[in-house]
C-alpha cells in the first residue's frame, strides 16, 4: 500500500509517566455498548464511545513505538503514535488535528474502518495482549473536536486558480476533496443523489454510523471550503468531457462507487419481498422506511415475519441487524462457506449475535418459492461443504448432494457484492475500463486513461471498504496535485 | 431546490410544471427521465419529460395525481419549489429512420412519448400517432402531437372524443389495413403496453415499450427497478427504461409494481385527512382577509 509522503517530524518526546511493563500491564479500555436487548429494537448508535478518562487510560497503553507499524499499515497514513501522545497530554484538539493532516473523516473511520486489519494489527501490543484500541481512540478523539472546535477556526490555504470535480461524495471523493482543499484548489463535489456521503449514508445504518455524524463532518469540509452540488448524475446530468470543457475543470477525480447489486440468477428472485442489500439498506438509510409513515418511502412489513440475508460480508450484517430492528421474528444469515471464511468485521459477527441474529452457514439458497400471489413464502435450500482454496484464498463452498431442504422466508435480502456502474463507461469516449467494466487507474496514481481524470475507490477495485477508498481518493489528491502544479501528466 | 416556472392543469387530475433545472434542460433526450423528491420527508419517484428548453433552462413534467406524491406535487403552483429532481436518467431512445413508426400514449403516457415522436419525425420517419383516455378530458397533447406525426388518431373508452375504443383497436385497423408498419413505440399503462406486444409480436413488427417500475435511486445502485427481460434481471433506470415489448415480463412488472399497495393506500389515507385539516383550520383566517379587503 503506498500512501502519499508525509512530512518526517522527529518523534514528540514522551510525556507519559509510565515505564513500558507498567502501560502494557493495563487491560484495553471498551466503549460503552448499549444493551443488546435494547438497541436491537431500535436504530440509535450501538457504541457508546469513550469517556475522557477511558480515553486517556487506553491512550496511556501506547508503548511508543520509534517505527510505528500502526502508521505504515493505515491506507490513509494516520500519525497514530502522535496523535494518541497528545491524548495522554491531554490535548484532545490537538490529536484531532494531527489525524486530521491524514483523514478528513475522523468521527466516521473512528466508527467504521476495520482498525483489526489495518493500524491494529500493526501494534506491537497485540504480541503481549490486546492491541491499543487506536479506532476506540480516533473516535474518541473526533467526536471531541465535534463538539469543542469552532469550525471558523479553519485557516483557508492560498487559492491557486484551479479547478478539480470529484464526481461521487463517498469516502473517496470526500477524501480527495479534503486533501485538494487544503492545498489550496477550489473543489466542487458532484453527488447523484439528494444526500453528501454515497455509501456513508445510503449503505451504512444509522446504528453504526449516525447520519448527523456524516453531516457534520461534511459541514467541517464546507467550512474548509468545498463546494457540494446533489442531484447530479455525471454522464447524464453533466459529462466528463463537459466538466473538462465548458464547466472549466482542471481534472476530475471519479469515486463513483460500487455499482449494480448482483443476484445469484436464481429462479424466483423477481417475487416480491426478494431485495438486493443496496435497495433495501437504502430504504432504511437515505429514505428513512423505517420511520413510515412520517418519511413517505415503504418497506414491506417485517414484524414477526422470517427475514434472511444471503452473504456474509458487512452489508449482509448490516442488513440483518436492520431487518431485526424493523421487527422481523426471525432474522438469520444464510452464508455458503463457515463463519471463519466470512468477510464481515469481527466486532460486527459479535454485535450480531449479541442481539439475536441467528447464522446459517455452510448453506445456500437454490430457488426461492412464490406464494402463488407472487409474494416469496420460503426458499429451497442447500448443504454445503468446505473444499479446496478458492482464488480468493478462503476455501471453495462445495454443494452436498442430496441435502436440499426448505425454509419458510417472508423476506430475502441478497447481499452477494456488485458489479460495476456502466454510466460514466457508457458516457467517457477513451476512458479504459477493465473485462468487468471496473475504471483502470494506475495503483499509485490512481491515473486514468484520460489526461487529467482520475479515479479510485469501488469503480477501479471493485467492493472494498471505507478506508480502502479514502486510501485511493489520497493517493489521488497527491497526483492531481502534481498534475495541476507542473501539468506534467 | 428547483423552482416552478409555471404550473398548470392541461386535464382533470394531470398537471404540467414548467421547471427551472438548466442542466437538465441541456441534456435530455427523448425517452428520458427525472426522480424528483418533493420534500424533505418524501420518496422519490421517476416521472416523465414532457419537453426541455435548453436555452431558457427550464423542463417540462406532467404528473397525473395517483398516490400521495403525486397529489402533493399537482397542490404545488407557479412559484413553489421541488426540493430535488434529478436527471436525465435512462438510456434516451434509439432514434433513426425506420420508415413508418406508430407511436402510442395512453392517458399521461402520451407525455413521454411526444419527445420521441417529435425525434422520429424530424429523423425522417412517416409518424403516426395513436393517443389515447378513458374520456375527452382525459386525452392529452393532441394539440403537439398533431404538430409532430403525419397522421394523429385519438380514442376514448367511452366514445365522448375521437374513435369509441382503445389505442389497440385502432392499432389493429391499421395492421388489418395493411398499413405497413417499421416500428411500434407504445408508452401508457401496463396493460395497454402488453396488449400491443401480445398483437405486434404475432406480426412480427419491432416494439418498443418504456416501463415505469418502482425506482429509488435512478442510477443501478439499488436494483429496485429490476425488470424480467427475456429470462434475465435487467435495471430500468440504467439499462432502460425502453425495452423491445416483445422480450418483457409484463405479468412481473405488474406484480413488482403491487408490491407496496398497502403502505401507498395508507400514506394516501393520511395525505387526504391531512388535507381536510388544513382546509378546515384554513377557513377562518381567509373569512378575516376577506373582511378586511386583503384577498
Amino acid at each position: 500500500m503506498s500512501t502519499p509522503p508525509t512530512p518526517k517530524t522527529p518523534p514528540k518526546k514522551s510525556t507519559n509517566p509510565l515505564a513500558n511493563k507498567e502501560r502494557m500491564k493495563i487491560p484495553r479500555q471498551h466503549m460503552l455498548e448499549q444493551l443488546p436487548q435494547v438497541r436491537n429494537k431500535e436504530f440509535t448508535e450501538v457504541n457508546l464511545g469513550y469517556s475522557a478518562e477511558l480515553a486517556r487510560q487506553e491512550a496511556l497503553r501506547c508503548i511508543e513505538c520509534a517505527k510505528p507499524a500502526c502508521v505504515d499499515t493505515c491506507p490513509v497514513g494516520v500519525k497514530v503514535r502522535d496523535f494518541v501522545q497528545l491524548i495522554v497530554d491531554g490535548d484532545f484538539l490537538g490529536a484531532a488535528a494531527k489525524i486530521r493532516e491524514d483523514n478528513v473523516l475522523p468521527a466516521i473511520t473512528g466508527r467504521v474502518c476495520p482498525q483489526e486489519d489495518h493500524c491494529e494489527k500493526g501494534c506491537l501490543l497485540n504480541k503481549k495482549g490486546e492491541s491499543l484500541g487506536i479506532g476506540y481512540l480516533e473516535r474518541f478523539v473526533a467526536d471531541y473536536e465535534r463538539q469543542h472546535f469552532d469550525t471558523n477556526n479553519i485557516v483557508k490555504a492560498t487559492p491557486t486558480g484551479k479547478k478539480v470535480a470529484i464526481v461521487g461524495s463517498g469516502p473517496s471523493g470526500l477524501t480527495a476533496a479534503g486533501d485538494l482543499v487544503t492545498k489550496g484548489h477550489k473543489v466542487h463535489v458532484f453527488e447523484a443523489l439528494h444526500e453528501i456521503g454515497g455509501v456513508l449514508v445510503y449503505g451504512i445504518p444509522e446504528f453504526r454510523l449516525p447520519k448527523a455524524i456524516i453531516r457534520e463532518q461534511v459541514d467541517y469540509m464546507r467550512a474548509m471550503g468545498v463546494e457540494f452540488e446533489t442531484d447530479v448524475v455525471v454522464g447524464r446530468t453533466v459529462t466528463i468531457d463537459e466538466l473538462m470543457g465548458e464547466e472549466g475543470y482542471d481534472a476530475v477525480f471519479i469515486g463513483t462507487g460500487a455499482g449494480l447489486p448482483q443476484f445469484m440468477g436464481i429462479p424466483g428472485e423477481h417475487l416480491n419481498g426478494v431485495y438486493s442489500a443496496n435497495e433495501f439498506l437504502t430504504r432504511i438509510n437515505l429514505m428513512h422506511a423505517y420511520e413510515f409513515p412520517k418519511y413517505d418511502e415503504p418497506m414491506v412489513d417485517f414484524r414477526g415475519k422470517n427475514v434472511a440475508v444471503i452473504g456474509g460480508g458487512n452489508t449482509a450484517l448490516d442488513a440483518i441487524r436492520s431487518a431485526l430492528r424493523l421487527g422481523a421474528g426471525k432474522a438469520f444469515i444464510l452464508y455458503r462457506r463457515s463463519e471463519a471464511e466470512m468477510p464481515a468485521r469481527i466486532e460486527e459477527i459479535k454485535h450480531a449475535k449479541e442481539e439475536g441474529i441467528e447464522f446459517q452457514v455452510l448453506a445456500a439458497p437454490l430457488e426461492f418459492l412464490d406464494d402463488g400471489k407472487g409474494w416469496l413464502k420460503g426458499a429451497r435450500c442447500q448443504k454445503m461443504e468446505l473444499g479446496e482454496p478458492d482464488s480468493s484464498g478462503r476455501r471453495r463452498p462445495v454443494p452436498i448432494v442430496g441435502s436440499e431442504y426448505e425454509i419458510p422466508l417472508a423476506v430475502a435480502i441478497m447481499a452477494i457484492g456488485t458489479t460495476a456502474n456502466p454510466i460514466i463507461r457508457q458516457t467517457t469516449p477513451g476512458l479504459a475500463t477493465t473485462k468487468k467494466g471496473y475504471i483502470q487507474a494506475d495503483e499509485t496514481t490512481q491515473k486514468t486513461s484520460r489526461k487529467g481524470v482520475f479515479a479510485g475507490g469501488d469503480i477501479v477495485t471493485g467492493g472494498a471498504t471505507v478506508i480502502l477508498a479514502m486510501g485511493a481518493g489520497r493517493r489521488a489528491a497527491a497526483a492531481i496535485h502534481h498534475y495541476l502544479d507542473t501539468g506534467e501528466w | 431546490m428547483f423552482k416552478i416556472v409555471h404550473a398548470q392543469f392541461i386535464a382533470p387530475g394531470i398537471k404540467r410544471f414548467e421547471i427551472e433545472a438548466p442542466r437538465i434542460a441541456r441534456k435530455q433526450r427523448p425517452g428520458q427521465f427525472v426522480i424528483i423528491r418533493v420534500n424533505e420527508t418524501g420518496e422519490r419517484i421517476p416521472l416523465t419529460i414532457e419537453k426541455s428548453d435548453p436555452e431558457k433552462g427550464t423542463v417540462n413534467i406532467v404528473v397525473q395525481s395517483i398516490g400521495k406524491t403525486t397529489h402533493l406535487l399537482n397542490s404545488l403552483e407557479t412559484g413553489d419549489s421541488i426540493l430535488d429532481i434529478v436527471g436525465p436518467l435512462g438510456k434516451p431512445s434509439e432514434i433513426e429512420n425506420f420508415g413508418t413508426v406508430v407511436v402510442m400514449g395512453g392517458g399521461v403516457g402520451t407525455a413521454m412519448a411526444y419527445p420521441s415522436a417529435s425525434a422520429l419525425k424530424k429523423a425522417g420517419n412517416r409518424v403516426i400517432t395513436i393517443i389515447g383516455g378513458r374520456n375527452k378530458d382525459l386525452v392529452i397533447l393532441e394539440n403537439e402531437m398533431r404538430e409532430v406525426s403525419d397522421t394523429v388518431f385519438v380514442t376514448t373508452d367511452d366514445g365522448s372524443y375521437g374513435d369509441k375504443g382503445l389505442v389497440t383497436d385502432k392499432l389493429k385497423q391499421l395492421i388489418d389495413n395493411g398499413t405497413r408498419i417499421d416500428e411500434v413505440l407504445a408508452v401508457g399503462p401496463i396493460p395497454m403496453m402488453k396488449a400491443v406486444a401480445d398483437m405486434t409480436r404475432k406480426e412480427h413488427i419491432k416494439t418498443i415499450v418504456s416501463l415505469n417500475p418502482i425506482m429509488i435511486d435512478g442510477t443501478g445502485m439499488c436494483g429496485g427497478c429490476r425488470v424480467l427481460v427475456e429470462g434475465k434481471s435487467e435495471f430500468a433506470c440504467v439499462d432502460g427504461p425502453e425495452f423491445d415489448a416483445h422480450r418483457v415480463d409484463f405479468a412481473v412488472l405488474v406484480q413488482r409494481n403491487a408490491m407496496y399497495r398497502e403502505a401507498e393506500k395508507r400514506s394516501m389515507e393520511d395525505y387526504q385527512h391531512e388535507v381536510e385539516k388544513k382546509k378546515a383550520t384554513a377557513a377562518e383566517p381567509e373569512v378575516v382577509c376577506a373582511l378586511e379587503g386583503k384577498k
